[in-house]
């Protein structure tokens, strides 16, 4: 079982080329990771060799800024080159449109987010969530290559092996013109909150009264040194918060160790953002409110009463 | 300008329960309606068509009970509707999905844009736009939250995260939109009363000169479980919660 991983973004090629090693070592098959960019390690391609790549492509020429139908052309010249049954692809932002559109090229089925994939009976599964959070679905792969985006934090990173050794070789593919270009890229004006990585996230929702409220929040947060995160109203429908802020099913994806949910019902879309948090904790005032089957902890009060005091206590 | 829409019946998922006894969530039987982004899709297609004119054929793959969402997208403002229906297609994932409709879509003649939905709210996937893009051979916009319609090109936002990406393409496009792209319009009485007099066709495989021998799921779900939470789910009452909540933290994080 040949494994193809390919993403641009380091971080997740890593943990998904951790993945694929214990994959293929369980199977004796091999690794290749595909790098998009120039390379910038000395010699070429050892960071991937090192968290289990037994060969790595460099695409020639570099691809330097990302480009959907470079992307595509150079990832089928590299499932050509190596003929993987598994390809596993980051589900970035530019991941969830390129894994596809690969799956497309190759005439195969294609499993978007999946938060687990194994060998098992002989069949290859993977997990994903669907109908909104209500349910984990698992899939068995029928045809070969399986292509399967997976989202970015869903396999721990490995501890590199600084004794691997393993194959360095050019991909050359024809550069397409492209039919959409990539015009211009600002950065927000909003001021930046990276959820995603935070090891606190203290979230709000509709049990703040009113946006001069969320100092509380504020508050809490400097505290504890946690970003904020939010609920779908706070977001979508009050604009207290940036849509970054948002938390949920079609927001972003938390894994922190910490999340304190205020003010938060628990929405399924909700919950489906933050589940994976290491410790949940929840202060509503409603004692049936779902946010509580979810939580280690909680409070059920009046949140204005309750956080001042914490805050004050966690100083 | 020749736009076609895609629009999706999906199960209302805000529906959905878990049976407490097989901690399987329950989907057969629950109301079904039109995925929340195609809205934001035929709203887009509406606007487009505003500005540069042509017509709007919204489509499906699906049951007869499709009839009903593309009934919703013609009172809003599409011209006709399409339903691709065949006793072949049985338990089809995106990928044979994508098979279907894209041939459907080329049996309409030329088009210039294919506008749909970011991702449908049951399996949240996401894939049909790349899909298209590629069987199609057009070029491709995933997930924009801002498009302007030009004569000849779209030019396109896209919410990156920490940047906001300018796409810039020349017709013909395939392009999935956000929620945030649009508010949908409402239709009025008098729309949803004349959309029944709108045409719409149901096309079996044969139709579409599409061969079902190439449309067999690849990929076959083997279960469907309700997401347990094993968390401890203490619950702290009274003048002392805050402290003793406190505690907890401090001892977590080991401060």
């Amino acid at each position: 079982m040949t494994i193809l991983v390919l993403s641009d973004d380091k971080k997740a090629r890593f943990e998904l080329l951790g993945k694929a090693r214990k994959m293929a070592d369980a199977a004796g098959t091999k690794v290749a990771s595909l790098t998009f960019k120039a390379c910038d390690c000395t010699p070429k391609g050892q960071g991937s060799i090192k968290n289990g790549a037994d060969i790595v492509l460099l695409a020639s020429p570099p691809i330097e800024n990302y480009d959907l139908e470079a992307y595509v052309a150079a990832a089928a010249k590299a499932v050509e080159m190596v003929s993987p049954d598994l390809i596993l692809v980051a589900s970035t932002m530019d991941g969830k449109e390129f894994g596809p559109r690969l799956a497309a090229k190759l005439d195969r089925p294609c499993a978007v987010d999946c938060s687990d994939v194994r060998m098992e009976g002989g069949q290859l599964l993977v997990d994903r969530i669907m109908y909104g959070g209500n349910g984990i679905a698992t899939l068995a792969f029928k045809t070969k290559p399986a292509v399967v985006t997976v989202p970015p934090k869903a396999f721990d990173a490995p501890s590199p092996d600084e004794g691997r050794k393993g194959e360095v070789l050019d991909l050359a593919f024809d550069m397409p013109t492209p039919k959409v270009k990539i015009t211009k890229t600002t950065p927000k004006q909003t001021e930046s909150v990276d959820l995603e990585s935070a090891a606190i996230i203290v979230s709000c929702g509709r049990g703040l009264k009113k946006k001069e409220d969320m100092a509380l929040i504020e508050g809490l947060a400097k505290a504890l040194k946690a970003e904020i995160g939010c609920s779908r109203p706070i977001a979508s429908d009050l604009k207290w918060l940036s849509v970054d802020h948002w938390v949920g099913l079609s927001g972003k994806k938390v894994k922190p160790s910490l999340y304190i949910a205020i003010g938060i019902s628990g929405q399924i879309q909700h919950l489906a953002g933050m589940r994976d948090s290491k410790m949940i904790i929840a202060i509503n005032k409603d004692k049936d409110a779902p946010i509580f089957t979810a939580a280690d902890y909680g409070i059920v009060g009046d949140l204005y009463a309750i956080l001042n005091q914490l805050t004050e206590k966690l100083k | 300008m020749n736009i076609v829409v895609c629009i999706k019946r999906v199960v209302d998922v805000s529906q959905v329960k878990v049976d407490e006894r097989t901690k399987e969530p329950i989907i057969k039987g629950i109301a079904q309606k039109t995925s929340d982004f195609d809205k934001n899709a035929v709203e887009a297609a509406i606007k487009t068509k505003e500005k540069l004119g042509g017509t709007i054929t919204a489509i499906t793959v699906g049951e007869a009970s499709s009839a009903e969402n593309i009934k919703e997208a013609l009172a809003m403002g599409a011209d006709k509707g399409v339903i691709l229906s065949d006793p072949s297609y049985v338990n089809l994932d995106s990928h044979n999905v994508s098979k279907v409709l894209a041939q459907g879509i080329k049996s309409l003649g030329q088009v210039d844009l294919v506008l749909l939905g970011e991702a449908s709210i049951d399996s949240y996937s996401g894939q049909m736009v790349s899909r298209l893009a590629e069987l199609l051979g057009f070029g491709q916009m995933t997930a924009v939250r801002a498009i302007k319609a030009e004569k000849d090109k779209m030019v396109c936002e896209k919410d990156m995260g920490a940047t906001v990406r300018e796409l810039e393409g020349a017709y013909p496009l395939v392009i999935s939109v956000t929620k945030e792209v649009n508010e949908p319009r409402l239709p009025t009485l008098m729309q949803i009363l004349g959309a029944g007099r709108k045409p719409l066709e149901t096309k079996g495989a044969p139709a579409i000169g599409l061969d079902v021998s190439t449309i067999s799921p690849g990929i076959e779900m083997k279960g469907l479980k309700a997401i347990t939470m094993q968390r401890k789910k203490v619950l702290f009452e009274g003048d002392e919660a805050p402290g003793q909540l406190a505690t907890e933290i401090k001892n977590f994080l080991g401060r």
